[in-house]
């Protein structure tokens, strides 16, 4: 699909700097997951990825050339709140994508166009086990249910990179593994290039090839916002082995987790199964 | 919203419950004043006390004033009322042969619904290119905020002399008076929108023109039906101010006009159909609301 180069990248707020020194390689088809402490700027480096936000400095090329500073169809996204229309149906919010590709006056396709589209829409309503809520509007669908709305609509624009914003923080455990499931087999089967956020160490393990720390490394007592954070720690995950339970703790202590052990637990019981 | 929306139907089904059958005898608990619901018939007897209560008043005034002179023209009885009003509505105006109630509404309500008409088309198109348009907003904004609080009855003058006395000069006070409010009201409702719809909206291929019409326009519709209905207050102002000073028609103008004669008969049934107008105007309003955007209504849309 498409590759991911940031290099030397570098964000500031006015005088407070989030972001220093950020080089990454991500090639496609690769599962990034980005832990780190709040407020360390992992969400401001997907938001940078995104287009939302542009770099103070450094380079990032997405696919064959330097990002485009708005948000494309070339990357997807799905947020924690916010990541579906909730004045359409979940249908409505599927069909749009078409809608909105076809970019005519009336910003609607028509016939056969729209049957079409309407089909991929229903298949896709299917995949995500929807089709029960297909005519709900999101306030009267659950947490989960919007989310996979969200992923089902993100999927259907059909993104070279599919960016993800803590996507299951607000969910229950067990939608979130119910989540994690689908989530996994939609990126084997499209195999597009992920980077999600999390705060979840196991989910993050669980999830990614790779996981990523942000961390800052170093610290100005007198002003603290005058260095910002870098990735600290990128570890490559086996596909057949995952992780082991020495990393998770690992990433866990560095993230500062208050629970290493229930991380720990998490991927331990994913590398059971 | 998911949560607002399910406890707002629990809510209307245990009222709905309690109004359709016999609640089940429960422990009687004393519930903090802000807690106690108010079932649909308490509700209905409490929201209907004030009117009551202005009416015995009223009644008890008039009696007492008409007992003493029987030609009072100050607090009429509602006989006398009714009669005046009726006369209005139904018996032919000896000079012109209209209806006068009627040719009065009519000519009022066409003045009210363009003037409303002509600012919510103003508030919809400026309002969502302030709103969603950088370049737009840094160009009309401050221009808006400044013209929004001109006090639109000391224009009125000017559009007499600049537009004379017919209706393009009531229409235009009635659109100039209550424009500026919405159109910042929409442009400001347009900034909130969550900047992650408009983000996913683009990484779907939206353009600014389809996001405009598929995100913006439906996401701000409710709240410009909620501005047209507060606009209608002061829009009913700037008419009859307008009517007052010059026109040849309209409740205003009647009310008014009859001033001199102090036919309170004729005012007061007068007041009562015009809040009768406005009343109706706004319960229309809501059920267009419920009907273009079922998904900002959750309970009325199951």
């Amino acid at each position: 699909m498409s590759r991911i180069v940031v290099h030397g990248l570098e964000k500031s707020y006015g005088d407070a700097r989030v972001l220093e020194r950020v080089n990454v390689i991500a090639e496609a088809g690769e599962f990034l997951s980005l832990v780190g402490a709040s407020g360390c700027g992992k969400s401001t480096f997907l938001r940078i990825l995104l287009g939302q936000e542009q770099q103070s400095s450094g380079v990032v090329i997405v696919g064959d050339g330097p990002i485009v500073p708005e948000p494309t169809p070339q990357r997807g996204i799905v947020f924690q709140r916010y990541s579906v229309f909730p004045h359409l149906t979940a249908i409505q919010n599927l069909l749009l994508v078409e809608d909105f590709r076809s970019g005519g006056p009336f910003g609607r396709v028509f016939g056969a166009r729209r049957r079409n589209a309407r089909q991929e829409a229903e298949a896709m309503l299917e995949r995500v086990g929807l089709a029960h809520a297909r005519d709900l509007y999101p306030a009267s669908l659950s947490g989960g249910m919007q989310q996979r709305l969200a992923i089902a609509q993100t999927l259907l624009g059909r993104p070279q990179i599919l960016l993800l914003d803590e996507p299951f923080g607000a969910l229950d455990p067990g939608i979130r593994v119910e989540m994690h499931e689908l989530l996994t087999e939609l990126w084997t089967e499209h195999g597009m290039t992920v980077v999600m956020v999390t705060h979840d160490i196991g989910e993050a393990f669980k999830l990614g090839t790779r996981v990523l720390v942000f961390d800052k490394v170093r610290h100005d007592p007198q002003f603290p916002s005058a260095y910002g954070a870098t990735i600290t720690y990128d570890l490559k995950l086996d596909r057949k082995n995952r992780a082991s339970p020495q990393d998770v703790a690992k990433v866990a202590a560095m993230v500062g987790t208050a629970r290493p052990d229930s991380a720990i637990a998490t991927t331990a019981s994913q590398r059971r199964a | 919203m998911l949560v607002k929306g399910m406890s707002a139907m629990n809510a209307v089904s245990e009222a709905g419950g309690e109004g359709t059958r016999p609640s089940p005898p429960r422990p009687k608990a004393r519930l903090r004043m802000i807690n106690a619901k108010v079932s649909r018939g308490g509700a209905l007897f409490l929201g209907g006390l004030p009117f009551l209560f202005v009416a015995i008043a009223y009644l008890i005034a008039s009696a007492q004033r008409l007992a003493v002179n029987p030609s009072d023209k100050l607090l009429p009885s509602p006989v006398q009322m009714w009669s005046a009003f009726l006369d209005l509505a139904t018996v032919p105006d000896k000079r012109s042969g209209d209806l006068i109630l009627w040719v009065d509404t009519y000519a009022s309500l066409l003045r009210l619904f363009a003037g409303v008409g002509v600012a919510t088309l103003a508030a919809l198109s400026l309002g969502v290119a302030i709103g969603f348009i950088p370049r737009v907003r840094a160009f009309l904004l401050p221009f808006v905020t400044v013209v929004c609080v001109i006090p639109p009855l000391a224009l009125l003058p000017i559009l007499f002399i600049a537009l004379g006395l017919g209706e393009t000069a009531k229409i235009t006070l009635i659109a100039i008076g209550v424009a500026p409010v919405m159109v910042r009201d929409i442009a400001n409702r347009v900034m909130e929108l969550p900047s992650e719809l408009v983000a996913k909206a683009q990484t779907l291929g939206g353009n600014s023109w389809t996001m405009i019409l598929r995100l913006v326009l439906p996401q701000v519709m409710p709240r410009l039906i909620t501005c047209v209905r507060l606009a209608l207050g002061p829009a009913w102002l700037f008419l009859i101010a307008a009517e007052a000073i010059a026109s040849t028609e309209g409740l205003g103008y009647r009310i008014f006009l009859v001033r001199r004669y102090l036919s309170m008969d004729v005012i007061l049934p007068y007041v009562a159909w015009i809040t009768l107008l406005a009343v109706i105007t706004d319960w229309l309003l809501v059920r267009l609301s419920q009907a273009v955007s079922p998904w900002a209504h959750p309970v009325e849309a199951r």
